[in-house]
């Protein structure tokens, strides 16, 4: 198995000379297993690139994993060429949004509307199957299986646990670690303090001895406070869950949108500096537009 | 026939409306609202508590454990969802009913539901924001509480009263006024005080009728063309016979077009009746 980063950048698109080195396309990962089944985690603007590579396999069968449906995880897919052509198929799976009480279909195929995009769902030629997950549904794709669990972010949202020939990949998708709501002095401390060690520990358990993990990590330590329930996660925080989930790599991904190359290797350094490297502890690393990682 | 005296009796032993519902809407009216005032007051009301729970647990979620309590279902789905869920539970709470006796009350229902949603769009329309949207929302599912109020508490009068203004081809709060003594327009006034709503819904709930021109907001405007606008289009049944064939000119300048035109820009109005309506029947389901 084997994967390709086609898009790091959290919440905008920021291409420009200070993203070059690490990219300025919004998520989009794609992960071929050992029979070369295609499977393509979150559909950000990094899947037009994608897209443009698949030529040659065409016509082909893609396997789509949307985490969530917030923009930056879902602009690519009008401009998902293979969606055009006849012969290829489609397979997208997400959540239901109880909100909007739509599921995963009415809610990429209202990104078709004519005032959005000129091309209705109707005239794509390729055939599209839409798949409504429950958390801890698990598909199967040749010997592959790809399972989730319900993440902490203002929508239901998704990560993505992929297994393949004992090799495996966790992606957060957009995630912030619990935290309690209440004052330590508040009579419901307590209680709101087990859910939520319950909830961190069941994320925990589901990640556990995974080779590489993906993770949400659009701030800093000094960026958090302000951005406190804004449904990401940190540095420092990404780097205590690998540890306990006992994970061979991490990948720090979604960069925050206004961090330059610079800023963004300066803050992973720091981060570094505070969590020195012991024995046994995860590789870290930052995602990079383009890079590929063989397990 | 009812007095006065007798009119308020029968609103004062009528349900009243949840604090919570209008604390939620006044709470989250704020985005930057702490998540714990939410949730304790959703705590405080029983019935909000266990209609959360019951969607939260249902197959749309899809949640692989069983979640008990509201701070629970705050930490597995998030607190943004909680709040939209409340939002959107709330004013439903106050419509819910008991249908043996009244077998027209699901139009009336689902008539009042499409006023919501036309006000809504009527809202949008007009460049309001979404949170001002949501009034015209709420607004519109409450407009006819009074005729609500009266049929579920008096249903053998009022089945009568739908008969008369059906037989006779009169408008229903006359017919009302022939039975009851008095009609749906003061009863909803009443119980809006009574429930301490703003008084723009007031003004709503007593007054949706007859348009004048001494009115000046926007919100009556638009409460009172979606009223238009279901009935003409046959969204669910007011149980009113008599139509009304076109807004009054002051109304046209303000919304900037005519009936017809109006009606033109609803979209997928059935859309998103469908969802209102199956959001609700899986609602009732529940609590059988």
């Amino acid at each position: 198995m084997k994967l390709k980063f086609w898009g790091v950048r959290g919440s905008i698109a920021t291409p420009g000379p200070t993203t070059v080195k690490y990219g300025g396309n919004t998520t989009c990962i794609e992960i071929r297993t050992d029979e070369n089944d295609l499977i393509i985690l979150d559909a950000g603007t990094g899947l037009f690139q994608l897209a443009l590579t698949l030529f040659p396999e065409l016509p082909l069968t893609c396997h789509l994993f949307i985490t969530h449906t917030h923009w930056d995880h879902i602009q690519g897919l009008p401009f998902f060429i293979p969606s055009f052509i006849p012969g290829n198929i489609l397979k997208i799976h997400g959540a239901y949004d109880p909100i909007a009480r739509r599921d995963i279909r009415e809610i990429l195929s209202g990104q078709l509307q004519y005032c959005y995009f000129p091309v209705r769902e109707a005239e794509l030629r390729s055939k599209l199957e839409y798949i409504t997950l429950k958390e801890r549904q698990t598909i199967e794709i040749g010997s592959t299986t790809v399972t989730n669990i319900l993440m902490n972010h203002p929508v239901l949202s998704f990560g993505y646990r992929i297994e393949s020939h004992g090799k495996s990949i966790f992606f957060t998708g957009d995630h912030e670690p619990l935290f309690n709501i209440y004052e330590p002095a508040d009579d419901e401390y307590e209680e709101y303090n087990q859910f939520m060690i319950q909830k961190n520990q069941s994320i925990l358990e589901f990640i556990r001895g995974v080779e590489i993990l993906i993770a949400d990590t659009s701030y800093t330590l000094e960026d958090y406070p302000l951005k406190k329930g804004w449904g990401h996660s940190t540095f420092d925080n990404n780097i205590a869950l690998a540890k306990a989930a006992g994970v061979k790599k991490l990948f720090f991904t979604h960069h925050e949108p206004t961090r330059s190359d610079d800023a963004l290797e300066r803050a992973f350094h720091e981060a570094l500096e505070r969590n020195p490297r012991q024995p046994g502890d995860p590789e870290y690393l930052l995602a990079m537009e383009g890079l590929v990682v063989e397990l | 026939m009812y007095t006065k005296k007798e009119l308020v009796q029968l609103v004062d032993n009528m349900p009243a409306f949840p604090p919570s519902v209008s604390r939620i809407l006044t709470l989250t009216a704020d985005i930057t609202c702490a998540p714990k005032d939410l949730i304790r007051i959703i705590e405080l009301d029983p019935v909000l508590t266990l209609k959360l729970l019951q969607l939260v647990n249902s197959p749309y979620f899809g949640l692989s454990r069983q979640i008990s309590s509201i701070k629970q279902a705050v930490v597995f789905v998030g607190i943004n969802t909680i709040k939209n869920l409340a939002l959107t539970i709330a004013p439903l709470e106050i419509l819910n009913h008991d249908s043996k006796d009244t077998p027209h009350m699901e139009n009336m229902l689902y008539h009042a539901i499409a006023v919501g949603v036309i006000s809504r769009h009527l809202a949008r329309r007009c460049s309001l924001s979404e949170i001002e949207s949501t009034d015209f929302f709420v607004a519109g599912l409450l407009h006819d509480f009074g005729k609500m109020a009266l049929y579920r508490f008096l249903p053998k009068k009022y089945n009568k009263t739908l008969h008369l203004a059906a037989k006779k081809q009169i408008p229903l709060h006359r017919a009302e006024r022939k039975t009851l003594g008095v009609n749906h327009l003061q009863v909803g006034a009443l119980l809006a005080k009574k429930w301490h709503l703003p008084m723009e819904f007031i003004a709503c709930m007593g007054n949706h009728h007859d348009w004048k021109f001494s009115r000046t907001s926007l919100l009556q405007d638009c409460i009172y063309t979606a009223n238009l606008i279901a009935q003409t289009i046959g969204v669910g049944d007011s149980g009113d016979p008599i139509l009304t064939p076109s807004l009054p000119k002051p109304i046209e300048r303000r919304l900037n077009a005519k009936l017809p035109e109006l009606i033109g820009t609803l979209g997928d109005l059935a859309g998103e009746m469908h969802k209102a309506k199956v959001f609700i029947y899986h609602w009732h389901s529940d609590l059988k």
